[in-house]
């Protein structure tokens, strides 16, 4: 049987036995429900749970090993000719074998033992599937059966479906938690390779960046430099250039929005800020490219300023204003927040709007607003095609916004793109630069949390 | 909004009598008692109030005069908050409410067109129903209104202030050694005790009260009892309450609404003890409401 017609069966059976498991405690109690333990319905649930449980953890390891095992027992199956080959040969063979018995493009000739190892492979492949259809239908018969026999008065059948689904809450929340901690693993782990090579403190500390590394031996210029501090620095100088942008534009618009524009004004005006969002980043990047940079270039040149072609400022110009509707809408939200009440509180006083507005209701929104801003600050030191397109590709330490930076992100994506090794320093290199990044931000948030926590202490 | 939706039983003829009677008064929607007094301070004049389509105040007519204590009394959701409101537009932040008629402070329309709310809103001091101190420390919850109208010129003189707003609303003693700690951190009683400070902090001409001691216990009540007492020889304070007793010891006069409309008003003795209406005398001996 086909898997899809077998999960259908399965589901039938649950609902199948949702309504016998929900019948058998109503006849149990009499038909009145203040002889059971629990509402008919939990029985109902008990009873398809049982049913479904067993059967689908059976359903999903049959079917995640079957391919390994089948392909083993072939093997096992072919000529000794075949059999003696060194391993990666021998895997090319049963791939094409894989790919006869899904009628797929073979690479060479069929020979008759292939031909016969894949009637082998398709032949085992049924018995599988025959066998998984029975257990399958099998254990979920068994499991209705057990609840049924084991639903009596008594029974706290509600306590034993909360627990069950309380499990699936738990396992749902854990596979988010363990997927953080695999990347952050696999960064630490290919990052402390990185450090095997090159010193931490050359990494941390070094002043210049050149990972040219050789990929033959006998390549001139074989050798690499890893200071991450020009990268570091670019990517603060243009955060900060963003946020200068960002901050008072988007406090000041949401401000705005929320207290002052009309309604109909604020319908209008907070989808279209939002839709500065919405724009693809690489769209942003070529504007700040080919509009921003010449024009700053050009200002720059015209009152005598050495601006390069590709500068910080353009590129945290226009990441400020990708940033805006974060900053905004967040701060919009929280200001809103602000119970109408100690607005009002504030204008019984003889206070002004404004008044109102820098005296009680920032203070009151402040951990919002902070949290907003150091998401956005967060949202810049990730940002990548802005920079890859508008502030160039060379490491330069310096604070001058007019000259051409680069940043972590950037760097990242040179390092991986294109054909690489996979165990020079010069690719694990852009995973160290990650660890770094991560930490950053890491740092980032625990602050964040820390002002919020502070002002939440003090105000509420 | 009609006072007719109560039951008339055909088998109590006397009851459809006092009903029949009671829909006339009403029609006629003339308050019963004096409302006007001589030379008031505020003199409300045919005063609507409409939540979007719905009618929360209907034609009052109500004069405050200078240096009384004027309770409003009436059953929970009768509009007395509302009417309040209406004293210093704090109804303006309400986008669905709508006020007509006239109410004159000092025989200025505060409802005037060009009139500029702020100042009107110093003058006029509003303690809420519901405490609602500021995201600050105690000492900057009183410190606000007289540092926005610029009432202090140095840091002395502001600390004289707030002890002063502090100890007339019984607060000082409870809160002295911890003057910089957040007003949102003391109790509902002692918050609402700070924004009666607050507002007498700005010294304004005209206080509005709404249930001012609610939250309160006998000791800190009296302590604000007393407060109004003392203030009114300067200031004309409106003082919503449910305490009969309360309006009993604390106004000249008193107001009784009920649904939207002013059903009597007059001295605070006649009242409680010689309600004209019928509705006022349920209400007051614990048959409504
Ligand atoms: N913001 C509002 N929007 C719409 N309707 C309102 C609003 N505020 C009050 N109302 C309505 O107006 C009527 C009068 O309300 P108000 O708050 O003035 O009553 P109250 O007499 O102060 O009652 P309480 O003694 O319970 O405080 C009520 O029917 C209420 O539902
Ligand atoms: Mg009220």
């Amino acid at each position: 049987m086909h898997l899809p017609t077998l999960l259908f069966i399965l589901a039938l059976l649950c609902v199948f036995s949702f309504w016998i498991g929900k019948r058998r405690a109503l006849i149990i109690a009499d038909g009145k429900h203040c002889n059971l333990h629990s509402l008919p319905g939990y029985y109902g649930y008990y009873a398809s749970l049982w049913c479904a449980i067993p059967a689908l953890v059976v359903l999903v390891f049959w079917t995640g090993f079957e391919s390994s095992i089948i392909t083993t027992l072939v093997s096992r199956e072919l000529p000794v000719a075949l059999q003696s080959l060194p391993s990666d040969r021998l895997n090319l063979v049963i791939n094409d074998i894989q790919n006869l018995v899904s009628g797929n493009i073979v690479s060479g000739e069929i020979d008759p033992a292939m031909r016969a190892a894949a009637d082998h492979y398709q032949h085992l492949q049924q018995i599988s599937q025959a066998a998984l259809t029975v257990v399958v239908l099998a254990l979920a018969v068994l499991g209705l059966l057990l609840a049924y026999r084991q639903i009596h008065q008594a029974q706290r059948a509600r306590n034993w479906v909360e627990r069950v689904i309380m499990f699936f809450l738990i396992s749902s929340s854990s596979i988010a938690v363990f997927t953080t901690i695999g990347i952050v693993l696999s960064v630490l782990f290919e990052a402390i390779r990185f450090f095997q090579a090159v010193p931490i403190s050359d990494f941390l500390l070094g002043l210049k960046w050149s990972p040219q590394m050789a990929i033959r031996e006998d390549q001139v210029g074989s050798s690499g430099v890893f200071g991450a501090i020009p990268l570091f620095a670019g990517t603060m100088l243009i955060s900060f250039i963003a946020m200068l942008v960002a901050a008072p534009i988007g406090l000041m618009a949401a401000i705005y929005l929320s207290e002052y524009a009309s309604k109909k004004m604020r319908n209008i005006t907070k989808p279209l800020l939002e839709i500065l969002a919405g724009i693809p980043t690489v769209v942003y990047g070529f504007f700040a490219a080919l509009a921003v940079a010449p024009f700053i270039r050009d200002s720059g040149e015209w009152i005598g300023l050495d601006v390069s072609s590709e500068s910080a400022l353009a590129a945290g110009l226009v990441m400020g204003v990708m940033i805006i509707p974060f900053v905004s809408s967040l701060s919009d939200d929280v200001i809103n927040a602000v119970p109408q009440a100690m607005r009002d509180g504030s204008y019984a006083l003889g206070a002004t709007h404004s008044e109102t507005i820098r005296q009680v209701i920032i203070p009151a929104a402040l951990p919002g607003i902070v949290g907003g801003m150091l998401l956005a600050v967060s949202r810049a030191i990730g940002e990548t095609m802005i920079v890859v397109m508008a502030a160039g590709l060379s490491a330069n330490l310096t604070a001058n916004p007019l000259q051409a930076v680069t940043t972590v992100t950037v760097q990242m994506v040179t390092l991986l793109v294109g054909d690489q090794e996979f165990d020079s320093p010069k690719t694990l290199a852009a995973f160290a630069l990650g660890l770094m990044l991560f930490v950053t931000t890491l740092v980032l948030n625990v602050i964040a949390l820390y002002v919020v926590r502070k002002y939440r202490e003090q105000y509420e | 909004m009609q006072f007719n939706t109560q039951v008339v039983s055909p088998v109590t003829p006397l009851m459809v009598c006092t009903d029949i009677e009671l829909i006339a008064a009403h029609d006629n929607r003339k308050t019963v008692g004096k409302i006007s007094v001589t030379n008031p301070r505020m003199r409300c004049r045919n005063v609507n109030v409409f939540y979007g389509d719905k009618q929360a105040i209907n034609r009052v007519n109500l004069d405050i005069g200078r240096h009384e204590v004027i309770a409003m009394i009436g059953p929970s959701g009768c509009g007395k908050s509302t009417f309040l409101r209406c004293l210093n537009r704090m109804n303006d932040t309400i986008d669905s409410c709508r006020v007509t008629g006239e109410i004159l402070l000092d025989d200025q329309d505060i409802y005037d067109k060009k009139l500029d709310v702020v100042p009107l809103r110093a003058q006029v001091g509003m303690v809420f129903q519901k405490p609602n101190p500021f995201p600050k420390s105690i000492y900057e919850n009183v410190a606000y209104g007289p540092r926005i109208h610029g009432l202090v010129s140095s840091k002395s003189d502001l600390d004289v202030v707030v002890e002063s707003s502090l100890c007339r609303a019984g607060l000082w003693d409870e809160v002295k050694d911890r003057l910089d700690q957040p007003g949102t951190g003391l109790s509902g009683g002692q918050q609402q005790r700070l924004c009666i400070a607050r507002t007498i902090a700005v010294g304004p001409e005209v206080i509005l009260m709404d249930e001012p001691c609610s939250a309160l216990d006998p000791i800190a009540t009296a302590k604000i009892e007393g407060l109004i007492d003392e203030l009114r020889e300067e200031y004309t304070i409106a003082i919503v309450t449910h305490s009969m007793q309360q309006a009993a010891r604390v106004s000249q006069r008193t107001a009784y609404f009920h649904l939207g409309d002013l059903i009597e008003v007059g001295e605070t003795n006649q009242i409680f003890t010689n309600p004209q209406h019928k509705l006022t005398e349920d209400y007051i001996t614990g048959r409504f409401g």
